[in-house]
């Protein structure tokens, strides 16, 4: 393949390599293509996965048989677990804004290992498949919900087997992008690019990546000797052998709890690109923001315990899990009040990507104090396994990641697709979105706090009135997707086209390539002298305005 | 992909960083370490609650196996150091000589962990057979980390020597050399780490009668 200077310098979109077509993005090392193919894909399997969360929701609208037998209701729930956790919320931000911006904003061409890359995503393609396509062999789809709890997951006579081989694979697709990233921050810095110059998205997405590295191993391990039990009864996890369910349990939440930080830091990191952005603000407090990065992913490894205080634990040990879980709150909160200090006498826009950050300040607030409740152990065996730990889990994940997936999309979009959405339209798909959250969830708190069991088929009627009222929100916040993500497809069809660099004002690096971004990146390699959110501007303004009055 | 940086100061997706590469390859060992991790974790919540059974049943192994394979592993980790070694001196034939050695060694070390198991099968111990049910808890916990666990590590000698193989093929063909041996190296690590393993894995199963 000859490569002059002229033909590399083409938006990465129309670039024409080796391979043409389809192939020249299956087969293309472009972290920028590779963060484009993980969005289609991702985009797939959500849309699957909300399917299956709407269908539960209608089965659920009355007491008794709605729509589907109890058997199929019980499938609809691990699917949409296993979709949206492993397929949804954990590449989501990584593997896709990470791929296409992480090297991006840090100044370099692309990621350390660009092959290593594309491994990554065919492997995310074939277990996402892989989990699929359990859904349709002879045996059933699987029904163990998307923990996989032993001794069940042994018993059942369903498809588990892909559906954990499945996890596997995308287990080890999420490794190879966390080492990828991990190393890619240490060695290819731009000239200047210190550690805290870093813009703080990449100071979330360094953290994230070393939780995917440290955590993942333990559930690969794990699900495999649940494979293992199924196929030789080798008697590790299984009681009747002499093994430990509880075991299982730790195993499985060393790794799952600290998963929930490698969803939900990315979509910090976001905010923490939007806010100063949108109000034109040096950001309040960036080492503090920086660091609480890396406290909660320290912290967040150290609380697993805490979905297991009705598992059978000693009392100190509960304590001690109870107070580490209390503790991970305090760097979240120092997120969001710095956060709220940057906003504060900013000149903000309303634009939709700030109104999604904003939006997850919200949401996440409410997800993150309800974690608190729970995390107290008085409280937490009265709602233990009833809905009110779904709603916090989704407030949490959807409310906070979800909409920090849909920030990074309003904000990052015309940069990587060189066209603009229509504002008023993504503000109205915002309301109706958030209007249809709340009635979908909220219930879920009070219902829960009243008795109702989460996963249940069936329920009593007294609480119906909640169920109706869930099942009428998630018809709205399906609305609001719809309204979304037609107005972003659309756009980039019909959308205006952008050509300018810049288009929000915004200090970092992304900002100073082409729109879209050459194949390799930048016109110039950079060189960085400030920080990513110094706003010359407005203080020079600032002073001038002093001096008038003077 | 050309290597030639095609504009001033912007490298091409592909590039050498050495320094990257062994970055990269000691992240993938951590996780490596860590899956272990996870089975060294439960072996040792069983060794303390079924400390005289883990005792009773390691008796049933085969020291003199276990010991000629920890032999044989540590030798052919000194050969696979040799190879890098006479890489870096631009001795090829030496150093394929050496990697072809570490191969042997690893093919010596499968044909034996093959008898040493298929002596164990046709006395009917295998994971989920009448006589291994009808021993105690503990016995059935120790046969089964010890099926899983050393499985795991021979499936990771296996790999280890697919990629030797293709080093060997790679030094054969010259990409592979004096000034770039990177690639040599970190299978060398990931060699190194298989045997650490079984380090670990031979006084846990063995030694412990």
């Amino acid at each position: 393949m000859s490569s002059s200077t002229n033909d590399v310098n083409v938006s990465y979109l129309d670039y024409k390599g080796k391979h043409s077509g389809l192939l020249g993005w299956i087969l293309s090392v472009d972290h920028k293509r590779i963060g484009i193919l993980y969005l289609i894909s991702m985009m797939v399997f959500f849309t699957v996965g909300v399917t299956f969360g709407f269908l539960m929701r209608l089965e659920l609208i009355a007491p008794g048989r709605t729509i589907v037998d109890p058997q199929t209701y019980n499938s609809f729930f691990t699917l949409h677990g296993i979709i949206m956790i492993f397929l949804f919320i954990i590449p989501g931000l990584p593997a896709v804004f990470g791929n296409f911006f992480l090297p991006i904003m840090i100044g370099a061409a692309d990621v350390a290992f660009p092959r290593l890359n594309l491994l990554s995503w065919w492997l995310f393609i074939i277990g996402g498949l892989l989990a699929i396509i359990s859904v349709f062999l002879p045996g059933g789809a699987p029904d163990t919900g998307w923990t996989f709890y032993i001794p069940y997951s042994v018993r059942t006579t369903t498809n588990v087997i892909p559906a954990l081989i499945a996890a596997f694979i995308l287990g080890f697709s999420s490794i190879l992008t966390g080492l990828n990233f991990v190393v890619t921050v240490h060695r290819l810095r731009a000239p200047g690019m210190t550690f805290f110059k870093m813009p703080l998205f990449i100071w979330s997405l360094y953290s994230t990546a070393w939780i995917q590295v440290l955590a993942t191993p333990i559930i690969g391990i794990t699900l495999l000797l649940v494979v293992a039990e199924r196929t030789l009864s080798v008697g590790i996890f299984d009681p009747a052998l002499g093994g430990d369910p509880v075991l299982f349990q730790h195993l499985f939440w060393i790794y799952s709890h600290p998963a929930v930080y490698i969803m939900i830091l990315p979509a910090m990191g976001v905010v923490s690109e939007i806010i100063p952005v949108f109000s034109q603000r040096t950001i309040f407090g960036y080492k503090f923001i920086a660091f609480s990065s890396l406290a909660i992913a320290f912290l967040g490894s150290l609380v697993w315990a805490h979905h297991m205080f009705t598992a059978g634990m000693s009392g100190v040990a509960m304590i001690v899990f109870s107070v580490l879980t209390f503790l991970v709150s305090i760097p979240s909160a120092i997120k969001v009040f710095n956060w709220v200090s940057t906003l504060y006498k900013g000149s903000i826009l309303t634009d939709p990507p700030l109104l999604f950050a904003l939006g997850f300040i919200f949401l996440f607030s409410i997800g993150g104090f309800t974690g608190l409740i729970q995390g107290a152990l008085s409280v937490n065996l009265h709602i233990h396994d009833t809905s009110f730990i779904v709603a916090h889990f989704h407030y949490v994940m959807f409310g906070g990641t979800g909409f920090g997936i849909f920030a990074a999309m309003h904000y990052w979009w015309p940069k990587m697709f060189g066209r603009m959405y229509n504002k008023v339209v993504a503000k109205t798909g915002f309301w109706v979105l958030f209007v249809g959250f709340n009635l979908l969830y909220f219930p879920m708190f009070v219902m829960g706090w009243l008795g109702m069991p989460r996963r249940y088929y069936d329920y009593l009627p007294e609480f119906q009135i909640y169920h109706m009222l869930s099942t009428v929100g998630s018809w709205i916040l399906i609305t609001g997707l719809l309204i979304m993500f037609i107005n972003l497809f659309n756009a980039l069809k019909n959308g205006k086209k952008v050509t300018e660099e810049n288009i929000w004002n915004g200090e970092t690096l992304e900002w100073s390539t082409p729109t879209p971004p050459f194949l390799f990146n930048f016109k110039e390699a950079p060189t960085v002298e400030s920080g990513p959110y110094e706003y010359k501007r407005n203080e020079v303004s600032e002073t001038e305005v002093k001096e008038e009055k003077v | 992909m050309s290597t030639t940086s095609s504009a001033p100061g912007v490298e091409t997706h592909i590039h050498r960083d050495d320094e990257g590469s062994r970055l990269g390859m000691w992240l993938f060992l951590f996780t490596e370490l860590l899956l272990f991790g996870g089975m060294f974790l439960v072996y040792a919540v069983y060794k303390f609650t079924h400390a005289e059974e883990f005792h009773l049943a390691a008796k049933e192994l085969n020291t003199l196996f276990g010991a000629l394979n920890t032999i044989i592993l540590l030798t052919s980790s000194l050969t696979m150091v040799l190879a890098i070694v006479a890489i870096k001196r631009g001795q090829k034939y030496l150093s394929l000589f050496f990697q072809l050695m570490t191969l042997a060694m690893a093919l010596g070390f499968l044909v034996n962990k093959y008898f040493e198991w298929m002596a164990k099968i046709s006395h009917g111990i295998y994971p989920g057979s009448e006589q291994l049910l009808e021993k105690s808890n503990g016995e059935i916990l120790f046969f089964g980390l010890y099926y899983v666990m050393t499985g795991l590590h021979g499936l990771h000698i296996v790999i280890g020597m697919a990629v030797i193989a293709y080093m060997t093929w790679f030094t054969w063909k010259d990409k592979i050399n004096q000034d770039q041996y990177v690639r040599l190296e970190s299978a060398g690590l990931y060699w190194h780490l298989v045997d650490i393993i079984w380090i670990f894995l031979f006084p846990l199963f063995y030694l412990i009668s």
